[in-house]
């Protein structure tokens, strides 16, 4: 865990919560309290209404994939062991999307609409970062 | 309706020499371009009272200071990535056509390949709207420019069944437009759909062949009225419509509704309506090129062809010269030079000038231009002789 060599989120008022419940291996997205909305990536105002007053909610962990690049390159040195590895963009059942990995996947099986489901990657004492692996 | 159109003209251009390693400092590059377009532009420095840089250009402050210049009245730095430089014609447009400033300088470039390279910058840049990708994505190595788009150009390819050779198709045209020009990088060095499609792959689907040079050099324009433009040294080229866009949820791509729609398909409705004209009566098209991809797309959402069309229409040689929209006639980012598509509106000014030696369009009446940057933004400039 101590060797972590990749970027890390820097965690905000507003991404707190998020990290928070990655730390206790919950996925938590922040819902709008006024016109429920579900929005990712965290932010201050709800796009959708205007509304500051948001709740954290747990969701299901499961999604598809939506799409996703293999990176042949290390453009950091936290990544020169592991190219080629894919950065994937995972579109979760409720409907929000985020950038993630795959965990056991070869790239080459990627395919967009493949099912996938969370599972929590302590990096640091404080930062796990969700990530996804194939689900049937 | 107050409108922009034919208010203002692009009455000098300047460029440096564009290489892999310029030997100069940024600032020296961007004070070089400066200067050959005020005097492209027959007028003194002292005569340049605004000044407009874009991302990662040189302070305003450092140009006033280098110049001598005694009253500037309009300085603005432009934060839209690579679509700076062509929505820093809107703002030279206003700022003249409002009459706060007489002859406005737009300049933009680097070091690009000598300096700071692409790994560097993309974890260091404040003022863009990055902060979202740096916290969620950079952690999974979604970290340099090639990686964020190349997700939308798969959703493209699995929506519309557009290809890598396609793509390629891209790189081809704008190699071969390369070779007529002594500035261009990749003079001399012509490329096959087939040398694209052996190219390493760097971010899958996108080639090396696909991304954009890494490279050295500065352009600059001056802006100025209508009216003094007639009495000045070249023939003008007028701005008919400008027009600048931002997508949907422009901090992030991931979750944006369409990934396969650019802020540019917001803007250029604008400025079409503004100049007047269709996409039939463009003669030539200066379209951002950091990717294939990106070329395709706007090509699109500008409205030269319907969405999901894009990959045919850049085949058959449909966008290289003599072909039915002769795009990036001097090389484009990808085989000119990478210096945020100004060297695209340099260009287009020498497309309307009739300047354009062996690349000239024949009788080009009509020149758009694009730009594109920081995860979507879109930026478009109509102009005329």
């Amino acid at each position: 865990m101590s060797q972590w060599n990749k970027p890390l989120p820097r965690i905000t008022p507003e991404t707190k919560e998020f990290w928070e419940g990655c730390h206790k291996h919950e996925l938590l997205i922040q819902r709008c309290l006024a016109c429920g909305t579900l929005r990712h990536y965290p932010r201050i105002m709800c796009p959708n209404c205007g509304s500051w007053d948001t709740e954290w909610v747990k969701v299901s962990g499961k999604g598809k994939v939506y799409s996703w690049t293999v990176a042949h390159q290390a453009f950091h040195p936290g990544f020169v062991k592991d190219v080629p590895y894919a950065s994937v963009i995972v579109e979760l059942n409720e409907g929000v999307r985020l950038m993630t990995n795959t965990v056991d996947v070869n790239p080459e099986e990627l395919y967009i609409g493949m099912p996938v489901e969370v599972v929590f990657e302590d990096v640091t004492d404080e930062i796990t970062l969700p990530k996804f692996r194939k689900s049937s | 309706m107050a409108t922009l159109k034919d208010k203002t003209a692009i009455v000098g251009i300047g460029e440096t020499t564009y290489s892999r390693s310029s030997g100069m400092s940024d600032s020296a590059l961007f004070l070089q371009a400066s200067v050959r377009a005020i005097e492209d532009a027959g007028v003194s420095p002292k005569d340049i009272d605004g000044i407009i840089t874009g991302y990662r250009s040189l302070p305003a402050e450092s140009f006033m200071s280098n110049f001598g210049s005694e009253d500037v009245r309009y300085a603005v730095t432009v934060h839209m990535g690579g679509a700076s430089t062509v929505a820093s014609l809107q703002s030279a447009a206003l700022a003249v056509a409002a009459g706060i400033a007489t002859n406005v300088l737009c300049v933009a470039g680097w070091n690009g390949c000598s300096g700071a390279k692409i790994t560097t910058r993309s974890r260091d840049e404040s003022g863009l709207a990055i902060s979202e990708v740096s916290n969620f994505e950079m952690p999974y190595g979604s970290l340099v420019p090639a990686l964020w788009y190349a997700p939308m150009a798969r959703r493209h390819m699995h929506e519309y069944g557009t290809t890598s050779r396609q793509f390629g198709a891209v790189a081809v045209a704008m190699r071969k437009h390369a070779q007529l020009n002594d500035n261009a990088i990749m003079r001399g060095k012509p490329i096959t759909i087939e040398d694209h499609q052996n190219s390493r792959m760097i971010a899958d689907p996108f080639h090396l062949l696909d991304c954009c040079l890494e490279s050295d050099g500065a352009a600059a324009v001056v802006i100025t009225s209508t009216e003094r433009a007639r009495d000045m040294r070249h023939r003008p080229v007028y701005i008919m419509g400008v027009a600048e866009g931002h997508p949907d949820f422009p901090d992030q791509i991931t979750n944006r509704p369409v990934l396969t729609e650019l802020g540019i398909k917001k803007a250029a409705p604008r400025a079409f309506a503004m100049a007047g004209v269709t996409p039939k009566d463009i003669d030539v098209a200066e379209i951002y090129d950091c990717f294939t991809y990106i070329v395709l797309c706007q090509l699109e959402d500008i409205g030269f062809c319907h969405k999901g069309e894009g990959g045919w229409f850049v085949e058959g040689g449909r966008i290289e010269l003599g072909g039915e929209l002769p795009v990036n006639t001097h090389g484009g980012l990808l085989s000119q030079a990478h210096v945020l598509s100004m060297n695209h509106v340099v260009e287009a000014v020498k497309q309307l000038r009739g300047s354009a030696g062996e690349a000239q369009v024949k009788d080009a009446d009509i020149a758009l231009v694009s730009g594109y940057g920081d995860l979507g933004d879109g930026s478009i400039a109509i102009l005329r002789r």
